[in-house]
This record gives structure tokens, sequence and C-alpha cells, in this order.
């Protein structure tokens, strides 16, 4: 795996994100500042990490899609290349135009940090190889703007073409509103690019990785993206 | 505003907050008129809130000093040894005035401001606590103030990406005109690599760094050194506004051109701005400093002197850079893109001189505009003790049974999830323990290490009576850190009060004061940072008394912390401590007989000592499987918390008949845990509390998915649950508080 994790100004889990990276597949990733035009020779795996890009001013995420680092990461996804955003990198894949939709403020108006529980929908994505489909998996969210909304008409493209990868659930796996802490239609919590290797997610695998931290339930996603990327090396 | 050099008349010396004599004090100082720039750098340096000219003499008499402390108060943050190379630094500061006026940015600035204080001595911020004091659940504002006060903890504290662990929350009425916003941070830094205030070095660049400087803040210290009333509102210009994003950056900045060993001193533009920064630096450093204002960043046009000097404009550094390092340090800054200004330069004149378009505005000098504050030793009175109040004197108002689920849903005993659910409390990787317990934990770097954390104070205990409330609130904060198993380090104290000028607030504070540096010496827990904030008070009626304490505490190993949680079935529950069924100032009393009357219970600071050691023992050695420290409500809300965090129920053993059952189950004696232990360990360690002269008594046993209190109904874990978490998210929504 030779990951490269971009880092704009106000981005803040780029730390966590990349304890994580090193911790599963045994590799440091690149740190790769918005500034540069390039990513490092023989990237794999672009991940854009949580935070609050530019203060979240204008709309989350609408002044890091612009950055000149982004053209890179365009150029990457367009050439199928493993692209994972997380929180405000989800935003930010939103705002590129690498996927579809828009993440407006939570239903109830008010940033979140709770753990959730994660209905993980297919198993045959390099995202989610890790998992089981219809595995229940418990994640931490840490968001005010996660609400997940597209027109109609996308989101019956996301549900027909199984594009919705995670949807919160309740612990037993049921989609149930009382389980949906943000309002998201469908409880969309992460979906994937047409081509299947762009991943937009709100909730931080990259948060539960250690049993002694509380739980290790995120690895699976870390620990198949590396298994998969060693397949295809 | 008006010319530099205007007639300086005592309505005006009035409006700058300095007394005739404080005003004469000058005036032999310097030996001529100030100009109206001085006048506002007298005004700035020595209000209360910059120069503790009321409190000073009473903090001196504070433990400060303990083997692991590196640097005690008298810097932006305190910084003890935590070993392995590594040190902590942390502070707690108030931002009371500014976010009663705007919750939302007084709140958010008041975050801002302490994790500079941290990160300016070249530490890392890594969590976040605070303690708030609201007015009455039913006064017309609180909602508001609750709701703006935590979005605005959260939008900074988020937004910078410090997780925010820990903190406690109350309402009382007398908090009604004046809301409490405390706010601590605590960062990590290499223990040699600490920086400082003082500048060193004659002809040194002085750097200004990070956002511009504009009108926002002017007299915002001499704001929080006055009493609040009716037209308090009008004030609200006077608070900052916070830019977390700007901090962030500014965060990164600071720490690599540290890192690239740039800094000679660095202070923080906290109160007073550029005035309180540039003369702290000189006068630490025994040089004089010239600032030339035309050099500063403004993001306002037509500043003048006077209110650059003033302005609390956030998000500004002040340093001082070795010049062979100048390039090299704005080149970082330019990539930050943060503003990087050479404003002036050190000198050995001793002599604070300020520039403006050609014309010197000020000249002052530098040691004796912090040192000759002025300096007072107010009168004061203590209030007559309280009686004890015998339990038999307070009539049992419900079931046991009623009464816990009634206590539970109070606003000062239920869940605070709806606050900290908006706190980003994991970000970081390391928040072992996340909030709701006795103390937060965090893991320091890869670990083992651990750091405990917590705020406490009990204010209706200070109020009963100051001496003992002062020496509880830095008992319980020692008592929860060992209730995760953590050994107490030092602490911080943030210490708000009402108008010091009337004696019997004055008696309050020296009472409380006293009472924290008794159980700071006998629980060698010294003091290394800390705040005052006094006048507290809306037309004349003050606070309740508030000496919150933070503390930290170290685990070696983090993975062996105990939570408060109950593990399984089958164990036995422990008391650890002297139960004398204590009602005075209990919530027992307060909630349901409406009585906030009589004696606080007395900490035997010797016990609580032992105590605690004994439960730590047993927290590192692997046998105590769940802690809680009791505290407000007693044991019968300690039970009902460890039996919900770990949804498994209790059956609890007869109460002693000596004691009321209400006073046994809801007194507040001092210096207690609730522990469990695998049922087959119970008798060793029963032996072993002997042996240690440790009361601890068996009372009963884990299982079930009910709370089954002796001849009560057996309470569900679920309703006790809907109480618990129901109240505050009610209220946010508008729901109308109940009352007794």
């Amino acid at each position: 795996m030779k990951a490269a994790v971009v880092v704009f100004p106000g981005i803040n889990r780029e730390r966590d994100m990349a304890r994580t990276l090193k911790l599963v597949s045994g590799v440091e990733p690149a740190m790769v500042w918005h500034a540069d035009t390039q990513l490092p020779a023989g990237t794999d795996l672009v991940v854009i990490p949580g935070g609050f890009s530019y203060g979240d001013y204008l709309r989350c995420g609408a002044i890091a899609a612009r950055a000149p680092i982004m053209d890179a990461v365009r150029a990457h996804a367009g050439k199928g290349g493993l692209t994972l955003g997380v929180c405000n990198g989800f935003q930010i894949l939103c705002e590129a135009g690498l996927l579809p939709g828009v993440l407006m403020r939570n239903a109830q108006l008010r940033f979140i940090c709770r753990d959730v529980y994660l209905k993980v929908e297919r198993s045959d994505t390099p995202f989610t190889r890790g998992y089981n489909a219809g595995q229940v998996i418990r994640v931490p969210v840490a968001h005010g703007e996660g609400n997940y909304i597209a027109d109609g008409e996308t989101i019956a493209r996301l549900e027909g073409e199984g594009r919705v990868i995670f949807r919160y659930a309740s612990p037993d796996g049921m989609i149930d509103p009382n389980w949906n802490h943000n309002g998201a239609i469908n409880g969309i919590a992460g979906i994937v690019s047409e081509r299947g290797n762009v991943l937009g997610m709100m909730p931080h695998p990259e948060n539960h990785v250690e049993a002694a931290i509380g739980r290790t339930d995120g690895r699976g996603l870390f620990a198949g993206l590396a298994d998969a990327l060693k397949r295809a090396a | 505003m008006t010319a530099n050099n205007i007639k300086i008349t005592p309505e005006l010396v009035a409006e700058h907050g300095l007394k005739a004599d404080e005003y004469k004090r000058l005036l032999d100082l310097i030996g001529r008129e100030p100009t109206l720039t001085e006048l506002g750098i007298f005004s700035a340096m020595w209000n209360e809130h910059c120069s503790y000219k009321s409190s000073k003499v009473h903090l001196r008499t504070l433990p400060t000093k303990g083997p692991h402390v590196i640097q005690g108060p008298g810097e932006n943050a305190g910084v003890i040894d935590i070993g392995d190379g590594l040190a902590c630094v942390f502070k707690m500061e108030s931002h009371n005035h500014p976010s009663y006026i705007e919750p939302y940015q007084g709140a958010a600035t008041g975050v801002g401001g302490i994790l500079r204080d941290v990160f300016t001595m070249g530490a890392r911020p890594i969590a976040c606590l605070n303690a708030l004091s609201f007015g009455a659940p039913g006064h017309p504002k609180t909602r508001h103030l609750v709701g703006g006060v935590v979005a605005g903890i959260g939008g900074y504290g988020n937004s910078f990406g410090v997780p925010t662990v820990g903190g406690s929350v109350r309402f009382h009425a007398r908090y009604d005109g004046n809301c409490l916003v405390n706010a601590m941070a605590v960062g990590i830094a290499e223990k040699d690599k600490i920086f400082y205030a003082a500048a060193s070095g004659v002809g040194m660049p002085i750097v200004y760094l990070g956002s511009k400087t504009g009108r926002d803040g002017i007299h915002g210290a001499s704001m929080a050194s006055a009493e609040f009333d009716d037209d308090s509102d009008e004030k609200r210009p006077t608070v900052q506004v916070g830019d977390p994003f700007a901090e962030k950056l500014l965060l990164e900045a600071c720490l690599e051109i540290m890192h690239k060993g740039c800094v000679i001193a660095i202070q923080d533009m906290g109160a007073a701005g550029l005035t309180s920064s540039a003369t702290e630096m000189g006068a630490k450093g025994d040089l004089g400093v010239t600032l030339d204002l035309d050099k500063v960043p403004c993001r306002e046009e037509n500043m003048t002197a006077y209110e650059m000097m003033l302005s609390e404009s956030q998000e500004r550094m002040l340093m001082v850079l070795k010049p062979e390092k100048e390039k090299e340090a704005e080149a970082i800054f330019r990539k930050w893109g943060l503003d990087f200004a050479v404003i002036g330069e050190t000198n050995a004149s001793k002599r604070f001189v300020v520039r403006h378009k050609g014309e010197v505005m000020a000249d002052l000098p530098i040691k004796e505009l912090g040192d000759s504050a002025p300096e007072y030793k107010r009168p004061f009175v203590s209030a007559a003790k309280l009686l004890v109040i015998d339990a038999d004197d307070v009539k049992a108002q419900a079931g046991i049974a009623d009464a816990l689920e009634w206590l539970l849903a109070t606003p000062d005993l239920c869940s605070k999830r709806w606050v900290w659910e908006q706190y980003d409390h994991i970000i970081g990787g390391n928040t072992v323990q996340r909030p709701g317990g006795d103390a937060a934990v965090v893991r320091v770097e890869e670990g083992p290490k651990g750091l405990a954390l917590t705020t406490d104070v009990t204010p209706r205990y200070c109020e009963a009576d100051p001496f003992e409330g002062g020496k509880q609130a830095v008992a319980e904060c020692w008592r929860n850190l060992t209730a995760v198993g953590a050994t107490p380090l030092a602490i911080t104290d943030n210490l708000n009060f009402g108008n010091p000028e009337r004696p019997e607030i004055m008696g309050q504070f020296v009472g409380a004061v006293r009472g924290i540096g008794e159980a700071c010496k006998v629980l060698d827990f010294p003091v290394v940072s800390g705040n005052v904030s006094l006048y507290n008070e809306t037309n004349g009626k003050a606070i309740l008394p508030t000496p919150s304490i933070g503390g930290v505490g170290l685990i070696d190993d983090f993975t062996k912390s105990a939570t408060l949680a109950f593990k399984r079935e089958g164990e036995t529950i422990l008391l650890v401590g002297e139960t004398t069924g204590w009602l005075g100032q209990s919530m027992y009393m307060r909630e349901l007989c409406s009585r906030e009357e009589g004696a606080p219970p007395p900490v035997d600071l010797i016990e609580e000592r032992e105590n605690g050691d004994f439960v730590r023992a047993l927290i590192l050695d692997g046998t105590a499987t769940a802690v809680h420290d009791l505290s407000d409500g007693g044991l019968a809300v300690a039970m009902a918390e460890m039996a919900m965090a770990g949804s498994v129920g209790a059956k609890l053993d007869d109460a002693p008949d000596d004691i009321p059952a209400h006073a046994f189950w809801f007194g507040e004696d001092q210096a207690r845990y609730l522990m469990t232990v695998p049922a087959a360990k119970a008798k060793a360690v029963i032996d072993r509390a002997r042996n240690a002269s440790v009361l601890v008594s068996r009372i009963g046993t884990t299982g079930g998915d009910t709370l089954v209190l002796p001849g009560e109904r057996a309470i569900p874990l679920a309703a006790l649950h809907d109480k618990f978490e129901g109240w505050l998210p009610g209220y946010m929504a508008g729901e109308p508080p109940a009352v007794v």
C-alpha cells in the first residue's frame, strides 16, 4: 500500500488517519500538502481525512475542492485509483464532483459525536472486503453536517447500482430513523463512485482500530484495502 | 477616537476603571500626566483580571512546588514532568462575562485563549475540559445560554481539532445574571523544549504573528473586572470573535518554528492583547521594548495607537526570534497563510515605548507597569459556621426508590450527554475513557502512559463553608483521578467569586483559598497554574463561590484504568470510607426538601488519602473491576450510575439501622468510593482494608436488570436510564423544567 494523505489547512484528523494506515498496513503514508500539484509517484491510495478545511467557511469542502492538489486527485481517481474521503473528506469529494450529492446540516442542527452502527451493504468492493455483506459495525461519528441528500434520480441510481456501501442502522442491522442521527436520506453513511473506486463516508473508521482504545470495527476497512492493493500489485 | 494628548479628567480615569488612589499611584510612578494611550495601557495592566490586585496576597499562600513541578504559576500555563522526557502543560481560565453577553463567541474565545496558553509553551494540545455554571433552568435566559455556550465550546474545539473529554455542568439561581464558563486545556511537550515569555538579548526582532488586529475586545479585560447591571448587553461589542481555523494554523506554524529552533521567547496575545504580551516579555527578560505600530497588521482602517494597544482580537502571538532565523520563520508562517510582521525590538532601556506615525504615543517604565500594580489586602469577614444538621431532623420525603428516580432527573444529577455529544471527544485517537465517568483518561502518545483529567467543585458547599468547600473541591478532584487508577499530580485553579470590595465576598475568597491550600498540602497536589475571576455579580447579587479545580493525574499503563460500569453479574459491591448519613447541603435536601441548609460534609484529608491510596492499589493490581467516587447524591445515585453504565443491575443488602435510610442512601459523606470485586476476592479485600485501617463494607451484589434497594420495589434499569437521560434533552427542546 502506498497511501497519500492530503492535508488542507484546517484538516485535523490527518494524524489519526496516518497512524491508522501505518498501524494496519505497516507502511507510513505520504502527507501531501494542498498547494502541491502532484501525488508521490506510485501512489495507489489517496485519502482525504476529516476536519474543517478552510474552517468550513463558504460551505464545507467547497474551498478545498478547488485547491491545486485536487487536479492530481481527480486524475488519480479518473484512472481508477482508489480514493477514500472521510467526513470532511467526503464533503470535499462531493464538492469536487467525484461523488454525487451533498452533505447538509444534521437534522437536529447540532454537532454530534457518538458511536453509531453501520450496516455494510456489500463486501465485494475494495473498501469492504474485510467485512461480510450485511454485517453491522460500530464506529464513531463527529460532524455537524453529515445529512446526505441528492435529487431523487441520483438516489434511485445510487440504490439501483448498489453504490450505497454503508448505512446507519440499529445494532441488529435494521434501517430505522431512530438510529439515523443526522437525517441522511435512506440512512446513507457512505457511497462509492460509478466505477466503485472512490468512497466517501461520514463516520470515522480510523478512530476504531485498537482494542485498547475501545473497539476495532474500523480496522476491516483498512485491512481490506491493504489486502486489495497487495493482490493488485 | 480623540488625540493622544488630551486632558486626562477624573471622569476619563474612572471610565478606565482606575480608582483615584490608583491614578495617583500612576502619576507618582511616571512623574507627569499620562497620554491617552498610556492611560489605556495602565487600565489594561492594573485591572483585576490582569493584575490580581485583590487576590495576589492570598494566592501566594498556595503550595506550588513538588518533585514533578517544572513550572508553577506565573507563566502562560503550568508544567509538570510526566516521565520519559515528556511534560504536561495545562491551565484553566474563565470567560464568564463575555459568555453571558454573547454565549457562542464568549465560550468559543474562552477555549481559543486557553489553547493558546498551552501551545505558546511549545505543547501540542491533547485535551480540553470545562466547568460550566448556569442560572436556574426556569430563568428565561438559561436555555439560550446553555445552547450558545455548548455550541461555542464545541464549535471552537471541534474545528481546532482537540478532543473535549470532560467537564461539569450545574444550574443554580445564583448564576442567573452571571454564568460561568471555565475552560481547561492540556498539552504535551518535550520536557527540555518548553518555551517561556522572557525575552533575552538586546536588538532582537519582536515579531507579530497570526490574525490581523481589529477593534474587537477593546477593554475586554476591564469588562471582566467590573460588575454587571441591566445594561450589560450593551457591552456586546467588547466580546471578541473567534476563528478556530486561524488558531489551528497558528498552532501548526508555531510548533513548526519552535521545532526549527527559531524562537527565543513567545507570548500569546490574550487579555489586554499587545500591551500585556509586549510588556510581559520585556519585564520578564529585564529588557526594554519598542513597538512601531505602523507595522502592526490591521484589518480595520485608521486604528489609533490606543485601539491597537487595547484590542483583544484573537489568534495572535508575539515572539522574539533569533535574528538569523527570521527568514526561515517567515517562510513557515507564509506557508500557513498567516500574518508575519516585525513590529519592534528589544533594547537595554527597560522602557516600554510605543511609536505610531512618527510620534511617541507611550513611554513607560516596563517593569513597574506590572510590578508596581496596586496590591490590596482587602478587608474580609468570615461568615459564621452553619449548624450541623442531624439526619433525624430531615424528614424523608419519599421512598428511597422514588427519591432516587426523582434525583436522577434533576438538572445537576442528570446525564450531560446532550452537552458532551456536541464536543468531538475522540479526535486524536487517544481517548481511553470518554466523558461520563469520574475522570477522562487520555493515552499519552503511543502509550502505555495515560493522563487522567477532571474538573470539580461543589459551590453550595463553598457557600456554606468556604474553607471546607475549598478543601472538598480539591479532594473531590483528587478522588476522581484516583477512581480511574491514576496518581494525582497537580491542579490548576479557576477561582470565580463576586465583588472583592465587599468584605463578605472577600471572606469567601480567603476561606476557599485556605481550604484549597490545606488540601493541596496534605494530598501532595500542588497548584501549577490558575486564574481568578472576581466581580461575578449582577445588580449586587453575587454568584455562589465557585473555585473550579482542574486536576491531572498519571497512570503508568492506561489499559489498567478503571471505569465506573458494573462489569458482570455476581460480583461483590464494596463501600469504601465512613458513612454517617450527612444530609446538610446534600442534593437530597435541596431537591426533595427544598432546603439549602446546614454545614457541608467535612473532609478528613488524611482519611481521603488513605482511602484513595487503598482503592488505587486495588485498581492497579486488577482486583477492583469497577470503581466510582461518591459525591452529589451520595451512595444510591452512584450505585445507579454504575448500574446504568454497565447495564448490569444490583441487589443491595440491608442498610445499617443506626442511620435513617434516606441519610444512608443519599448522605454526602466525603472520602468514599464504591467498587466491585469478584465475589471470591471480597473477603481478602476486606481483610486487607482492616490492616490498612480503611473502612470497607460489603453492601450488595451485582446482577439482573433492576436495582433492588432493601425494602423497596425493584427499579428497572431502563426506567432509571429514561429518567437520567431524559431531563436535559427535554429541557433544551423547550419543555418547562419540573419543580418539586
